[in-house]
């Protein structure tokens, strides 16, 4: 089997489980899901150097060619934007939890709000 | 002005971010002189870079003297200091109407708002795909602070959505630039521009996978059906700044519409070219209509509010999608006066405790001057729904006439006109239940009284609406001019490819 076959159908496994996760109703595994996306993602900007093996990143007059780095740059600033907004979902959904009780990733207003909603709602109609 | 002024609109607001956040985080009035006087200065500047492009040449930074493709530029072309001037008096506005009651529900609105401005002002100006997808990631991770600013359960079930959907979509624009870079081996969009024709033929389906990823990534952010549902329950239970400020947002994901459409995959590229265009006026179309159902079935003044601004963008799609001359300069002049109405319509939902948060009854009294509140209702649904003499009309018209040599005429017409009708009853309605069902004051007690400056700001962005109505004349030149320089990209390739670094005080 060669690396591309590898590597490709890890990044399918990862976004199909990536894809999976998302479309369920509690926040903690459409969190991993989105991981899941992010991980693909990198992978996948990765390959878009193209696979090869041995070769430096710089151009090496002693080497027989290089390796593209600008994926592997754009990789890096994939790397820590993703950190950065998967560590906001998860303080978000901590913080939802605690103020609602529910990890529903449903739009429901909990109990003590709903009564002021549906005054309004009702003035309203 | 010179080409040294392009890097303002990004370093300006990123330096008073962090003096707000690191000299003046307990001190709110400090924050308040320093942000609204680095905002002024930006419109200044906007206004000067407005000037600058006049003279039709387009202009490009080289950030760190590295020449493109290589290293990236900003690039300063009409489009770009239309959308920058648009930002400008948008966000003077806002940040003026915040003041107050807003930028005290929680720390450093301050700084997210500054944020915020270095991301759109970035969206604007970078020349490179790849740095627009960081400029969007800061344009957004401001936007979930701004977003969540003030806290509340509502706001953070909403703010989970918003973040998720943006997470996926930044996924996706990551999948579309590795795919485009792949196959042409740069992301620098001038570039990319040039070596368009030459990509293989065997690579070209790959290309065109990358260029719709690309134009999904644009639909989440334009609000584009399918792709809009997220924009309600966030606008719509976010404050009213903060929901005035994103009104130029969906604007972000039009331009770059524009911008890629017309400049990497318009007429010149070969087998690719106008890959988006049978896609966007479809699209248009079901955001229009959409919208429109959106607006007849509100709730509330915030929902009528986020649906227009959704039937609004189904308009301004359309005109994209037109991909003409005379389309995309209606388009133009279309998003500016729709951003200032949806803004203002915002703005106005806070002043009349019509929000989400404050969760106002519909049948509260009214705070006064009730008179005048009701006439601003009055011109910014007149100007929201296109009817006569405003500047909302006047873009329909020109759209409208736009559409009657495209081959869909009947399609748009047709979807344009009978939409507006129905925008009517919905205004109407909402109108009607707002002003005259509400109840008077309790005996001896008096009615509540509108806050001053947001009401002020109202106002002055009505008036900004009735100039553009005015001096529809001579915007629509400029816009015309700003039409034919995105459909003859040329010159833009020219300039940014062949900058040179001035020579440095380093190794001479």
């Amino acid at each position: 089997m060669s690396m591309e076959f590898l590597v490709a159908t890890g990044i399918g496994a990862l976004t199909a489980a990536g894809l999976y996760l998302i479309l369920l109703r509690r926040t903690f595994p459409v969190v991993i899901g989105l991981s899941f996306l992010s991980y693909a993602v990198n992978v996948f900007l990765f390959t878009m150097g193209r696979l090869t093996i041995d070769l430096p990143p710089i151009v090496d007059k002693a080497a027989p060619g290089y390796t593209d780095p600008l994926p592997q740059a754009l990789v890096l600033t994939a790397i820590v934007i993703t950190f950065g907004m998967t560590a906001l979902i998860v303080v978000l959904s901590l913080r939802a939890f605690l103020e609602t009780g529910a990890d529903d990733v449903t739009l429901v207003v909990p109990a003590d709000e709903e009564v002021a909603g549906q005054a309004s709602d009702e003035a309203s109609s | 002005m010179t080409t040294a002024w392009l890097i303002a609109p990004v370093a300006v607001p990123a330096m008073t971010a962090a003096i707000l956040v690191l000299a003046l985080r307990h001190s709110l009035n400090g924050q308040r002189i320093v942000s609204i006087a680095a905002t002024a200065f930006q419109l200044a500047v906007a206004i000067g870079l407005y000037g600058l492009a006049g003279d039709g040449e387009p202009r490009a930074y080289l950030l760190g003297n590295w020449p493109a493709p290589f290293g990236i530029v900003l690039v300063l072309d009409r489009l770009t200091a239309t959308m920058l001037l648009l930002a400008g008096v948008l966000a003077f506005g806002v940040v003026l109407a915040a003041l107050g009651k807003w930028d005290r529900r929680g720390r450093h609105f301050h700084a997210l708002f500054q944020f915020q401005l270095l991301g759109i002002n970035g969206a604007f100006l970078t020349g490179d795909l790849f740095n627009l997808f960081v400029f969007f990631e800061v344009l957004l991770i401001a936007s979930y602070g701004l977003m969540l600013h003030g806290g509340g359960a509502a706001r953070l079930k909403a703010g989970f959505h918003y973040v998720a959907i943006n997470l996926i979509g930044s996924t996706v624009f990551l999948f579309a630039v590795g795919l485009i870079y792949a196959t042409t081996g740069t992301l620098n969009m001038a570039d990319l521009a040039l070596k368009m024709p030459q990509v293989a033929t065997s690579d070209q389906a790959l290309l065109a996978a990358g260029a719709l990823l690309l134009l999904t990534v644009f639909a989440i952010k334009s609000a584009m059906v399918p792709l809009h549902w997220w924009l309600p329950p966030t606008y719509g239970s976010t404050s009213p700044p903060a929901a005035a400020l994103f009104a130029i947002m969906t604007k972000v994901g039009a331009y770059s519409i524009i911008r890629v459409y017309t400049l990497i995959f318009g007429a010149d590229a070969g087998a690719l070219a106008g890959i988006a265009a049978p896609w966007i006026l479809p699209a248009g179309v079901l955001t229009l209509v959409l919208g429109t159902v959106g607006v007849l079935a509100n709730r509330s003044m915030v929902d009528l509010v986020c649906y227009s601004l959704i039937a609004s963008m189904g308009t301004l799609l359309i005109a994209i999608g037109l991909a003409s001359a005379d389309g995309l300069a209606a388009a133009l002049y279309y998003a500016v006066q729709s951003t200032i109405v949806s803004a203002a319509l915002f703005l106005l939902a806070g002043v009349l405790k019509q929000d989400a948060e404050g969760r106002a009854p519909l049948l509260a009294p009214l705070p006064q001057p009730a008179f005048l509140l009701a006439l601003f209702y009055f011109l910014l649904a007149i100007a929201m729904v296109g009817m006569p003499p405003l500047a909302g009309f006047i873009g329909k018209l020109l759209i409208l006439e736009a559409g009657r040599e495209a081959a869909q005429t009947a399609v748009v017409w047709t979807a344009i006109l009978v939409t507006s009708l129905l925008l009517i009853v919905g205004f109407a309605r909402t109108g009607i239940r707002i002003f005259w069902t509400a109840t008077p004051p309790a005996k001896g007690e008096l009615p509540p009284t509108a806050p001053v400056v947001p009401t002020l700001v109202v106002g002055g962005m009505i008036a900004a609406v009735a100039g553009l109505s005015l001096f529809a004349g001579p915007v629509m030149d400029d816009m015309t001019a700003v039409a034919e320089q995105l459909l003859s990209p040329q010159r833009y390739t020219a300039t940014v490819l062949e900058s040179h670094a001035p020579p440095g005080p380093v190794g001479d």
